[in-house]
């Protein structure tokens, strides 16, 4: 089942009297329960594209179907609805509420999803024992080490059963044996249906996924099925 | 519908977070309202207590009593003019008295300032009303002790004395004032009678509570030459709607006992509390409108540093503004928050400076009438609202419309 579906889109950015190509014609097919990485240079436009699969942004030129519907010209509050119920963010620097605890952090989906409370207090509470902070939940992120705060961010992002997990360097703020239990925390949520997007420039992340793209200046240079997955020989993860 | 009460209601929830999170902050930015606030509702409290301890005090002159005189209290005439009239005297009191068909009392009224004594306790300056027994008629008096004089005492010309409430309070602490006998100007008078306290506050020279009556013969001897001084006469209508028709009445009869021709002008003047209190009204008026631009004023100064702050706020949490629309805030939502975020350190600072205000009153009123009003309250806190809102719409607005890839980007 196609989730993704994006045909030549451009995105033009007015730098001062300049403009910058930041994506210059990019097309591709994402299906569901697919596990991809997106990788290029800085400048190769893969945090633009990851943008515009976010739904955070609109293509300047061409056509973005999101679970076939076209959310190349939405309005700010149709997009903020998908961004809301379809999409779940990771980002590197964990982005979570400083001020509120895990518990808050993650039912936050569910309060702009309009879900009353003892509801949504319920599906965040069991987020948080999925990714294993069955312990954590009243803990406030300076409470918590970066590999719980990263977990904390992906019960965020699964809380609202989105269409897609969009990550962006989940790992690059994380020491390797921390960056390694997030990718395997990536795997076991793949393998349980999950639509998995990582953007990354490391060649070990990427190598968890199961199809990679590569961007260069704008367009797409590469796009590969890594047909098995194996555990990348390169990795600096494990050993103790 | 519900839907809208759900985004209150949240945004609300969020709003208190995010205020608790920064209590400094949110202490100081309510200072701002909360000062003015305590200071508009401290004026107004104020005034409005000033206003009715006037009214009160010009009540005590009793809304059915005309004063017919010499002078008038109000009046564009010279005062040249006024001084050139002729005295009123016993004898106009007389044929006025009988003559007159309405009024329910009629009294002559012959004042002077007097020193009152009792042993070594002095009261100066006291208002000494020299009037016959008909006088307490043409009042509301109560009696705290004992009574007015009579028509025998005072057709006799007896040396007796009613006392006002301050004067005895002065001159007797213990309140054993009855049947003393006190010296005004060097003459014995027992006092039979203590008038109840009746208004308390009036700026100016005329306190009620610092009067002295006593039977207007008595004046005549000791203190005012019959010649010399020119008498009130005080009329009593029967009830406050006939005032005007009563007035009507004494003009007629008074032109009748001056012996005025139809062509003359009136050589007299009919005086009333009603003048009394436009005047007052007006004054009070402009003192409140003066007072009330002021204090607002400083208000105003509270409002900018509330929309001042609520900048900074929005800057400084823009990462924030840009995690809350990844994860789904619609613009409005956005908004919401950071006006209910406004309008809540307003309210808050708006209450406590209403409670400040109602004790500062209360503190204040042993020196100075203060009376607290209801409206005040529901005033105050509309206005606190109000300024919440309109000093927290902008940077709302601001807050709302941020980009959310750039706020992420934001350090």
């Amino acid at each position: 089942m196609n989730i993704i579906n994006i045909e030549h889109i451009a995105k033009i950015y007015q730098v001062g009297l300049e403009e910058v190509q930041a994506l210059r014609d990019v097309s591709l097919r994402i299906d569901k329960n697919e596990y991809v990485a997106i990788m290029g240079p800085s400048g190769s436009g893969k945090s633009t594209l990851m943008n515009m699969l976010g739904c955070l942004d609109t293509p300047t030129k061409g056509k973005y179907e999101f679970n076939s519907v076209n959310v190349s010209e939405m309005t700010d509050n149709d997009l903020a609805r998908i961004r809301n119920k379809e999409i779940g963010f990771v980002f590197q620097t964990f982005n979570l509420l400083p001020r509120s605890d895990a518990l808050h952090n993650v039912e936050l989906p569910l309060i702009y999803a309009g879900m009353p409370f003892s509801e949504r207090r319920e599906k965040a509470k069991k987020a948080l024992v999925d990714v294993g902070l069955a312990d954590r939940i009243d803990h406030k992120p300076n409470e918590l080490s970066g590999g719980q705060r990263q977990r904390v961010a992906v019960a965020r992002a699964l809380v609202t059963n989105p269409s897609i997990i969009l990550a962006d360097e989940p790992t690059g703020n994380l020491d390797s044996k921390t960056g390694e239990e997030i990718m395997q925390l990536f795997n076991e949520l793949h393998e349980k249906g999950n639509t998995i997007i990582l953007v990354t420039h490391e060649e070990y992340i990427a190598e968890h996924a199961a199809r990679i793209i590569r961007l260069k200046d704008g367009l797409v240079e590469k796009d590969e099925q890594v047909s098995k997955r194996q555990i990348p020989k390169s990795s600096k993860a494990i050993t103790t | 519908m519900r839907y809208i009460l759900f985004e209150f209601k949240e945004g609300l929830l969020i709003a208190f977070r995010a205020l608790r999170a920064n209590k400094v902050r949110t202490s100081l930015t309510m200072l701002g309202i909360f000062i003015g606030i305590t200071v508009v509702v401290l004026m107004s409290t104020a005034i409005k207590g000033i206003d009715n301890s006037f009214q009160d005090g010009i009540s005590a002159l009793g809304s059915d009593v005309l004063y017919v005189d010499k002078w008038a209290w109000f009046s564009n005439e010279d005062w040249w003019r006024l001084r050139n009239r002729r005295s009123i005297d016993m004898a106009d009191y007389y044929k006025f008295k009988e003559l007159a068909r309405l009024p329910i009392a009629v009294a002559p009224v012959i004042s002077a300032r007097q020193t009152v004594k009792f042993g070594d306790r002095r009261v100066e300056s006291v208002f000494l009303n020299g009037s016959n027994a008909d006088y307490v008629k043409t009042t509301n008096f109560t009696f705290d002790q004992g009574r007015f004089y009579n028509e025998v005492e005072s057709n006799a010309s007896r040396q007796v004395a009613v006392i006002g409430s301050e004067v005895a309070v002065k001159l007797f602490p213990r309140g054993d004032a009855l049947d003393k006998t006190i010296k005004i100007g060097g003459a014995n008078f027992k006092i039979v009678g203590v008038l109840s306290e009746q208004g308390s506050f009036i700026l100016g020279p005329f306190n009620p509570d610092n009067q002295v009556f006593i039977p207007i013969g008595t004046i005549f001897k000791n203190f005012v030459a019959q010649h010399n001084g020119t008498i009130t006469i005080n009329v009593r209508a029967p009830n406050p709607a006939l005032v005007e028709e009563t007035k009507a009445e004494a003009e007629g009869v008074m032109r009748k006992v001056r012996g005025l021709k139809h062509d003359e002008e009136n050589d007299f003047s009919i005086n009333q509390q009603e003048g009394l209190m436009e005047n007052y009204n007006s004054v009070v008026g402009v003192i409140q409108i003066a007072g009330l631009f002021i204090t607002g004023l400083s208000l105003f100064v509270g409002a900018i540093g509330i929309m001042n702050i609520m900048f900074v706020s929005v800057r400084e949490r823009t990462k924030e503004i840009g995690i809350r629309k990844a994860i789904g805030a619609k613009r409005r939502t956005i908004l919401t928050q950071f006006l209910l975020e406004s309008s809540a350190i307003c309210l808050l600072g708006g209450i406590a400076g209403l409670i400040a205000a109602i004790l500062g009153s209360m503190a204040l009123n042993q020196y100075f009438p203060t009376s607290i009003q209801p409206q005040a309250a529901i005033i105050a806190i509309g206005v606190s609202a109000l300024t919440g809102i309109l000093s927290g719409f902008a940077p709302a607005y601001t807050a709302a419309k941020l980009d959310p890839v750039d706020s992420l980007r934001y350090e």
